[in-house]
């Protein structure tokens, strides 16, 4: 593929300064032979293909296979391939925490925006804002307040500072009266948020 | 210092709901956003630099550019990273990076390649 393709797109209609420079940089490194552009465009594919609905679907199956959260908490990457989710041994890795009645966690990427793709898809933009990443390890509680979760005193708040090398999902509490759910269903009370830690999982009367 | 207007940004996420969405999340504002997400990614896997690379530098770029509370200038930054690497590592120079970036945008350069 050259650099022709990439060009095909320049005079679509009027492009910023940035949108021509992304062109320009594309287009550049294919002709140097160093990427191409179904490369890239793979990329974007397999990024607008991923959403929370795969994590959700992950989070249903710990909760109602015990062995399946066990492996999950222990190696995700094996645990998320026995559910189609490739997490390729070069890429980051993804841990899973539990949030129990004792324990809330909370995932934040306090130096840029460092995010378990392959579960969730793109982080949301308040994700990614300055406020998000300083005020949630120095003030999660407040910062869950305002999402609309008040925890109790007496549970304990663990903030993970995601990195390069290591990404989060939550995986969290499963809600009461949810007993008689199948697995198909659970999906639908699980949300981005909650997987993120600065929500809950819904409860069934609010999907009812 | 936290302003009031990031308060409510945080508290109202959901205030972007008037913009286009796919499966519920807004994606890309445009679509050279995407573009240049996607040559990030590909540069890594195609060995160019490694994901602690790009990361380490997209924390400079979003430090430098100091508080975006919309978070609005993200690939902004993001398109800054990978190209410092490009220019670090030789890939490219900035003198072809600003003379692509300029045929394009005076029209000089088009599909028609028989010209250069």
């Amino acid at each position: 593929m050259t650099a022709t393709h990439v060009e095909d797109h320049v005079h679509d209609q009027p492009m910023s300064g940035v949108a021509l420079r992304s062109v320009a940089i594309e287009a550049l490194l294919a002709e140097k032979g160093l990427l191409t552009a179904d490369e890239v465009q793979r990329q974007v594919n397999l990024m607008d293909g991923r959403t929370p609905a795969d994590g959700a679907r992950v989070v249903a199956r710990a909760w109602v296979d015990a062995e399946f959260k066990a492996r999950l908490l222990a190696d995700s990457r094996s645990a998320l391939a026995e559910m189609g989710i490739a997490i390729p041994e070069e890429t980051p890795h993804l841990a899973v925490v539990e949030n129990t009645e004792a324990v809330h966690h909370l995932v934040v990427c306090t130096l840029c925006s460092c995010y378990p793709w392959p579960i969730l898809g793109l982080p949301p933009t308040w994700y990614k804002s300055a406020p998000y990443r300083s005020r949630a390890v120095i003030e999660p509680r407040a910062v869950l307040k305002e999402f609309g979760l008040e925890l109790d005193d007496s549970v304990e708040v663990r903030v993970w500072d995601s990195t390069a090398e290591v990404r989060y999902m939550i995986l969290p509490d499963r809600p009461q009266g949810t007993g008689e759910m199948s697995e198909a269903e659970l999906v639908d009370l699980i949300t981005r948020d909650s997987m993120i830690g600065v929500a809950r999982a819904k409860s069934p009367a609010s999907v009812a | 210092m936290m302003s009031t207007d990031a308060d409510r940004q945080i508290a109202n996420m959901d205030g972007e709901a008037a913009l286009p969405r796919s499966n519920g999340e807004l994606v890309f504002q445009a679509p050279w956003e995407g573009r240049a997400f996607g040559i990030a990614v590909a540069m890594n896997e195609d060995g160019l630099y490694s994901w602690r690379e790009f990361r380490d530098k997209l924390v400079e770029e979003i430090a430098a550019a100091g508080e975006d509370a919309t978070g609005s200038a993200y690939y902004e930054q993001w398109l800054a990273s990978l190209e410092k690497l490009a220019i670090q590592r030789g890939f490219v120079t900035p003198e072809e990076m600003d003379a692509r970036t300029e045929e394009y945008a005076s029209g000089e350069r088009d599909d028609d390649h028989d010209d250069h």
